[in-house]
């Protein structure tokens, strides 16, 4: 483990470093956070550092109060909890699906390539906001509702990108030598396909990550995503905007949370992938 | 341009020292020397012809006269004179006056040098227009021209075609006149026939070698293909690991070659199997075999053949003829329109899906690039490994056992179980790929022309060991290749195709011999042998012209 940790670059420390702090703050948010998510604790946009009360006793606010009075750094901490979690649930799912079908689709070829792939570009033809709007709007507000509704629009870049590279696998003489083979449909897809085209996937993986977030966030700012009173940066940014105008940074606290995360995220996934396109089967 | 005295060389090499830096597995990079102080002298007019196995760096020495190391290469010592001068103390945009003006290169691949969307002829004269040699006009005529030395057809209006309309052979020979348009003093030819069919090489061959007599430029070519260089060059080096083995007159390394080295690469071709006695019953018959890809482009005619259990048949023609085609049949990749495929007396069933396992275990495959036909993410292990645990079961110790037994039989030993297909040479990864085959302990292996990606002396050493396990497991091969003297040297029987057809089958002594129809009488005659003056010979008395022409 220290060796591993020593064969990284500076970059994907910082970022494993930023993953594990706020890993850390979701998980332990109930210990870490100084107030309670819900709780009001002083004034509306109290300044960074300034004392506020809540139910456990005076404290400090330190990033300040939001535009309700609440805890700034505690609605941070929870927020963590509930955009980390849709977000990578969300990710984990449309890549679930994305890899399934894209790989369906490169293997058996013919028309059930052609109905997914076609079924796939009626999906992206149909901007992501608007139908994420449409869909959540009539459908009835909740976690497992928004995380599908995630999935489904993100799986369709998945699936494109699944179908490219495998496509270029398929025809390789080894996939052919399976078939010749015997072997089955499962094996070609996880032993023979899988492991040549995790590296753009896991690129790929991260990149979606950050555009959950991103895009959880958004839904949130329109008032579709998480819902209030809980908190999550997304919807932060959209109680704090105003503030700006007031000289109030609250709203750039999440947004700075958001930016982190997304980077972090970015740092880790380009030294996996510095790693898994080595030449010895990325494993060594 | 031309140096003064009529003897001064064109190119001069002085103890030339190449470097690269290489990244061995498992290791942090290093650098290496890969050309250790090479010299020779290249007067005008004559041809040098550098030979040697890949890695000998015969193609690094050749880019050296332009001045020019191929990616991460870098030239760390000696001089390269071109008319006196030292190029490797050329700043850039002295090298880029000397490129494509003074010296001219002509790649493998013509069809991956020319721009798919631009005329033949624009592209011809483009390097002579761009170094203001002359006008459109006069760069036009001596297009014209070239092309006509080099036979291309219709030479007035061949430069109005794109690279898509000509054929393979006509490709290379534009991209000679290419390199002549700008009358340059030194051209490189880097493996300028290797890709092409034997039938096409031939005429390739003789259209260069005109065009080098007439233009009475000096050449440096570059190829493995010692009886290839004999027909065109004046003297010829061998190279092996940046070394130079021999540097002689090329009537002087044929004949009476120095070095082992030397002797080694000419005997290459020489070994022969002998016919086998009996004919012991059916392995495989293909009966009226019909296929076509798609709807509608039929490829296969009528294919008859049939493989004695134990022996070898070898499928010969050109690209195109069918060859391959026939193995998907067997294989059941590509379902025949009409006719079957008898394996051990009982029909195979046409499509592979309605094969029984053990049906598919009695069939093994091995492929031409060995590089492909192993999953890069698998080790040696793993890739032999999996037929004796799909097909026999066997799981830990006792597959481990059998993959060593494998590694054995290929004359490779356990040190290579983990080992990626990375980390192996060309000639290891396809006796890799025959253990794999192997393992599943077939009655029939099909060779998609197994050596023709391989070195001359490494492609011996695999055929050796294909005929050494013959021996052993009794087992047949069915041989795709378009080289004779890979035929000769492991067939028993021989099937000739041509555009689809068989147009000759039967035992190898009966093929090889006279009366032949015109298209094995071609095949024949093109394969260069090691004889000076063979080209303008075989050129002479053949019956027919390729088609690829």
């Amino acid at each position: 483990m220290s060796e591993l940790w020593r064969s990284m670059p500076w970059s994907a420390r910082i970022g494993l470093a930023g993953c594990a702090f706020f890993a850390f703050l979701a998980l332990f948010a109930d210990v870490v956070a100084p107030f309670g998510e819900r709780e009001i604790v002083g004034d509306v946009w109290q300044a960074s550092l300034s004392a506020c009360e809540g139910e456990a006793g005076p404290g400090t606010c330190l990033l300040g109060t939001d535009n309700l009075g609440r805890d700034m750094a505690s609605r941070l901490i929870y927020g963590a909890q509930t955009t980390i979690a849709v977000a990578l649930a969300a990710g984990v799912l449309s890549f679930a699906i994305g890899m399934i079908l894209s790989f369906t689709a490169a293997v058996v070829g013919g028309w059930t390539d052609q109905v997914l792939s076609r079924v796939n570009d009626m999906l992206l033809a149909i901007p992501t906001l608007i139908f994420a709007l449409v869909v959540l709007a009539a459908l009835p507000q909740t976690i497992a509702i928004l995380i599908a509704v995630m999935a489904v629009i993100d799986q369709t870049r998945v699936y494109r990108l699944g179908r490219a590279v495998a496509v270029d696998v398929v025809v390789q003489d080894f996939v052919e030598a399976a078939r010749l083979r015997g072997e089955g449909w499962g094996w070609i897809v996880f032993r023979e396909i899988l492991p040549n085209v995790l590296t753009p996937l896991i690129a790929e993986f991260g990149l979606r990550f950050a555009f959950a977030v991103l895009f959880l966030s958004t839904l949130s700012f329109l008032g579709l995503g998480i819902q209030p009173p809980e908190a999550d940066w997304g919807g932060m940014v959209k109680d704090n905007k105003d503030g700006i105008i007031f000289l109030v940074p609250a709203a750039l606290y999440p947004g700075a949370a958001i930016a982190l995360l997304a980077v972090s995220v970015n740092l880790v996934v380009d030294w996996l992938l510095a790693r898994t396109s080595s030449l010895k089967g990325g494993r060594g | 341009m031309s140096a003064d005295t009529p003897n001064a060389p064109v190119l001069s090499v002085r103890n030339l020292k190449i470097g690269a830096t290489a990244y061995p597995p498992g290791e942090p990079p290093r650098e290496i020397e890969i050309v250790h102080g090479v010299s020779f002298d290249l007067a005008k007019g004559r041809v040098l012809g550098l030979i040697g196995e890949s890695g000998a760096g015969k193609s690094t020495i050749g880019l050296s006269a332009l001045g020019y190391g191929r990616g991460g290469v870098k030239i760390t010592g000696g001089e390269v004179l071109l008319d006196g001068e030292d190029i490797l103390k050329l700043p850039r945009r002295g090298l880029r006056r000397l490129r494509g003006r003074r010296v001219t290169y002509v790649a493998q691949s013509a069809a991956a040098a020319f721009n798919p969307a631009h005329r033949l002829g624009d592209q011809v004269i483009e390097g002579a227009l761009r170094h203001g040699l002359m006008t459109r006009r006069a760069a036009r005529e001596r297009a014209r021209h070239l092309f006509a030395i080099l036979g291309l057809p219709e030479p007035d209006s061949f430069g109005q075609r794109f690279p898509h309309q000509v054929s393979g052979g006509q490709l290379q020979r534009a991209m000679t006149a290419m390199a002549l348009c700008p009358e340059p003093d030194l051209i490189v030819f880097d493996e300028p026939t290797t890709a092409l069919d034997v039938t096409t090489q031939i005429d390739v061959l003789a259209a260069i070698k005109s065009a080098i007599a007439e233009t009475g430029v000096a050449a440096l070519y570059i190829t493995h293909d010692l009886a290839v260089v004999a027909q065109i060059s004046d003297e010829i080096m061998v190279l092996r690991h940046g070394n130079t083995i021999e540097h002689g007159e090329t009537r002087q390394i044929v004949e009476a070659p120095r070095e082992a080295y030397t002797r080694d690469l000419l005997s290459v071709r020489s070994t022969i199997k002998p016919a086998a006695a009996e004919q012991p019953g059916d392995l495989l018959r293909l009966d009226g075999i019909d296929a076509a890809y798609g709807q509608g482009l039929q490829v296969l005619h009528g294919v008859d053949m049939f493989l004695s259990r134990g022996q070898t048949l070898a499928v010969v023609g050109e690209s195109g003829s069918g060859k391959s085609t026939t193995a998907r049949v067997v294989t059941g990749l590509l379902p025949p329109m009409r006719g079957q495929v008898l394996f051990e007396g009982e029909a195979l069933p046409p499509a592979l899906k309605a094969r029984s396992k053990e049906q598919l275990r009695r069939v093994q495959m091995i492929y031409q690039m060995a590089d492909t036909a192993m999953n890069p993410r698998q080790t040696v292990a793993e890739i032999i490994g999996r037929p004796l645990g799909f097909y026999f079961g066997m799981r830990g110790q006792a597959r481990r056992k059998r993959v060593a037994e494998l590694l054995d039989q290929i004359e490779m030993g356990d040190g290579f179980a983990e080992r990626y297909p990375a980390e192996l040479s060309g000639g290891q990864k396809q006796r890799v790929c025959i253990a794999r085959a192997l393992a599943a302990e077939p009655s029939l292996i099909l060779c998609d022309e197994p050596t023709s990606a391989l070195d001359p002396l490494v492609a011996e050493g695999v055929l050796k060991l294909l005929g050494d396990l013959q021996q052993e497991t009794g087992v047949g091969y069915l041989f795709i290749t378009h080289d004779i003297a890979t035929v000769r040297a492991i067939a028993d029987s021989i099937a000739v195709m041509y555009q689809g057809r068989v147009v000759r089958f039967g035992p190898k002594d009966k093929v090889l011999s006279p009366p032949f129809d015109d298209y094995t009488d071609l095949l024949l005659r093109s394969v260069p042998e090691m004889e000076i003056g063979w080209l303008e010979q075989a050129l002479g008395t053949r019956k027919m012209t390729s088609a690829g022409n």
